[in-house]
């Protein structure tokens, strides 16, 4: 009825523990963000060498076939240690979408090196005046011979910097909001006619708004159906993006009870106060369900079970709600010293508020989850 | 969310589904069972149970329980919460029947818990004073020993369905120099012993569900004390952790969503913009109460493997209760204008009820439950259960 890990899966949690305690403290974290590139390589070799990005494909695809449950175990310690290497974007969607909707010949040419760290992906399907809509796309790719040329513009593509490829929804045919018509691009970063203007996010990564002006770009998957394949895509993400908020929910709780059993004001512990009492108890019940719902909705993915989607979008809406308020909660409670840069809580109330932007907020999603069950 | 049951257990989610098909009385079947039944049409669900040997889940085989293992228990109580069926009389069934079977006496069991089990006996909870509600080692009812017999003098309240009971178990002190917690006992009371008085309160919904419980120089018998004089306080503990386990309610919320979406439906075209609002608003407690349910499934699972929640479960009271007053208010709010109307009750004496059969009891549920953040130690105190025992605050 609950998740009753295997033998290996345990194991797999306490190797990622043990790696990021060893490696990925918040010193570390906060040297590796402030470097140059935004990311660790060397992190990302050792993530390679536990497996880690082999963990959920396939054993055909050359992984290690630890389904979504694996990755939500991995993505649960990232939260704790707010790992900024590009895990999701790399292995979740990238790897995801090649996986399944690549061609025998995509899956021989990328994914073994994904599997081994050598190449780093982001997605890019948010434009302009798409917000969280997958289908609204106005960058537009036409047939030449066996390519297609991609123009258009995509925004706030987490990881872009970083990457040796891209994927790219691009419009093969329709109107800018249909559904159809979309379809997905594999895009070399490097290639010619592609800009990249470079920022850093709220949550220490690197994003790109990314101008493409006639750029060579190979079809992934069926052409027409990339919303779809999108969607699905999605619904992975979100379970990982879940399990990593409900990480980072743990810290912050635990940081905030231990706080409030130190820190002393009027003569006394402020944890001996009812009403941060029962603030901490909302608290500890929020990331209770969190944690529940979670757990559910990343069962549900790895048996993909029917209205997965709908769920998908239900958790993350009740999650994203849930982690705001921890993470507004924590911050409150620390006082001054949660406004600082120099404590963690801060930098988890940002990776928290960064998960809820992406891939649609709670409010996209509960509405999302609404309209699924009148359309039902 | 479905279980992922056994071939054996998924058998036996089937019989119980189909028992209740087949056994639930029609006459039961009415708008708000809790105040339109008779004390007689109460109890005929409680005869069906018990013939069939399912009315008391939680106790175990010797005592009369069918001996279920956890899964099964929840099985039970998740498929009787979905058909929408009125639960024996927890009062009877849930509290004083394992105090009894726990820490009472071999003639006290076999005297109380047949007649329980077959519904013979009616009981009510004497806890709570004017003086003493979440503070309620404050109790000031008095036992006073006198050769075989307590002499009982003392002023009960909030006392639910007493009305209807035949007996009534009390907390009284026994010592008053002690400290307020090691002066308790645990007493049983005859409801037809001379000096027992009971007074109706209405509550804001009309109803008359609670009352007063006068009780002047009532004459105990020394025999009807359950375990040690002064221990009653630990058997009290016992009983409302007992209450608390059961206070998720998904069965009885998930029903009531889908009442709330029919209403919405039928009261709101989809152009008005409150329309939205109520999509909106009905998402975010479905998701709450899909979430509880997903942590009452992970916490029945751990159960079963010998993990127990402890104090943790006050979450289930807490959560349960804020949700289905979350629910209620929605449906009260649904129903736009006659939202003003109220039933027949003893208060409101409503010959004519305005508006859709399905706005009928919106109004009195709407005010009833509010009770459920106050009952069963209120969820302010819950919250500080939580803190101590569990984040060690």
């Amino acid at each position: 009825m609950d998740i009753q890990f295997t033998e290996e899966q345990e194991l797999l949690r306490s190797s990622v523990q043990r790696l990021l305690r060893d490696q990925y403290d918040f010193d570390a974290r906060r040297k590796i963000v402030a470097s140059e590139e935004g990311f660790s390589r060397k992190q990302w070799e050792s993530f390679a060498e536990l497996g880690l990005l082999a963990a959920p494909i396939s054993e055909e695809a050359g992984g290690l076939g630890g389904g979504l449950l694996s990755t939500m175990i991995i993505m649960q310690e990232f939260g704790r240690h707010l790992v900024v290497e590009p895990f999701v974007e790399t292995v979740m969607l990238a790897g995801g979408l090649l996986e399944r909707a690549g061609s025998e010949e995509q899956k021989q040419c990328f994914i073994p090196d994904i599997i081994a760290g050598k190449t780093i992906w982001a997605l890019a399907w948010t434009e302009k005046a798409s917000r969280f809509d997958l289908a609204n796309v106005a960058t537009i790719a036409r047939r030449d011979g066996q390519d297609y040329i991609l123009t258009g513009e995509k925004t706030a593509v987490i990881a872009a910097p970083w990457a040796d490829y891209l994927i790219v929804s691009a419009r093969t045919s329709g109107q800018r909001r249909d559904r159809g018509g979309v379809s997905l691009f594999v895009v070399d970063r490097r290639a010619a006619g592609i800009e990249l203007r470079s920022f850093k996010t709220i949550d220490g990564r690197r994003a790109a708004e990314i101008n493409l002006r006639d750029v060579k770009g190979e079809l992934l998957g069926k052409g027409g159906e990339g919303v779809t394949a999108l969607e699905a895509c999605r619904d992975r993400a979100i379970g990982a993006l879940c399990a990593e908020a409900v990480g980072g929910m743990a810290e912050l709780n635990a940081a905030t009870l231990e706080y409030s059993k130190t820190r002393k004001q009027f003569g006394v512990t402020i944890g001996s106060f009812q009403v941060l009492q029962h603030r901490m108890v909302d608290m500890f019940i929020a990331h209770q369900e969190a944690l529940s719902l979670m757990q559910h909705l990343n069962l549900s993915l790895s048996n993909d079970e029917a209205g997965v989607s709908r769920l998908a979008s239900g958790a993350k809406s009740k999650i994203g709600y849930a982690g705001k308020f921890i993470a507004d909660q924590a911050v409150q409670l620390h006082g001054g010293m949660g406004m600082t840069d120099e404590l963690n809580v801060g930098h988890y109330f940002k990776r928290i508020s960064s998960i809820n932007i992406q891939f649609g907020d709670p409010a996209f999603h509960v509405l999302r989850y609404a309209q699924l069950d009148a359309a039902a | 969310m479905e279980l992922a049951l056994s071939p054996e257990d998924a058998a036996f989610r089937d019989d119980v589904r189909a028992f209740i098909k087949d056994n639930y009385p029609a006459e039961m079947r009415v708008p708000n069972p809790e105040t339109d039944l008779s004390k007689e049409q109460m109890l005929l669900w409680h005869r069906i149970l018990h013939e069939k040997g399912w009315i008391a889940p939680l106790w175990p085989k010797e005592h009369g329980g069918p001996g279920w293992s956890i899964t099964r228990r929840f099985i039970f109580e998740r498929e009787t919460t979905r058909a929408g069926t009125m639960p024996p009389l927890a009062f009877s069934v849930t509290m004083v029947g394992p105090v009894i079977y726990t820490f009472g006496n071999e003639t006290q069991r076999q005297k109380f818990l047949p007649r329980i089990l077959s519904g013979e006996d009616w009981w009510c909870q004497g806890y709570s004073e004017p003086g003493s509600g979440s503070d309620l080692a404050t109790v000031r009812t008095k036992a006073v020993r006198d050769g075989d017999h307590y002499i009982v003098n003392g002023h009960k309240t909030w006392t639910t369905l007493a009305q209807h009971a035949d007996w009534i178990f009390c907390l009284v002190r026994t010592d008053p120099a002690a400290k307020p917690q090691s002066g308790i006992s645990f007493l049983l009371i005859d409801m037809k012993s001379p000096g027992v008085t009971v007074r109706p309160i209405i509550t804001i919904d009309g109803s008359h569900e609670v009352n007063d419980v006068f009780l002047e120089n009532v004459r105990v018998p020394v025999e009807n004390l359950i375990g040690e004089e002064n221990k009653g306080w630990t058997y009290a503990k016992f009983l409302l952790g007992n209450e608390r386990t059961s206070m998720a309610g998904i069965g009885r919320s998930t029903r009531y969503i889908e009442k709330l979406k029919k209403i919405v439906k039928a009261e709101l075209p989809e152009d008005d913009p409150a329309h939205l609002e109520f999509i909106r608003d009905i998402a975010r407690v479905e998701l709450d109460v899909l979430a509880l349910e997903a942590t009452e499934l992970r916490v029945v699972g751990q159960l079963a493997r010998g993990i127990d929640p402890g104090p943790a479960a006050s979450l289930f009271k807490i959560r349960g209760t804020e949700i289905f007053q979350d629910i209620t208010e929605l449906i009260h709010r649904a129903i736009g204008n006659y939202g003003l109307a109220i039933r027949e009750h003893p208060a409101s004496a409503n010959r004519f009820m305005p508006g859709p059969d399905y706005g009928h009891t919106a109004s009195e549920k709407y005010l009833n439950s509010r009770k459920l953040s106050i009952y069963g130690g209120s969820n302010e105190i819950q919250r500080n259960i939580i803190a101590k025992a569990v984040l060690g605050l």
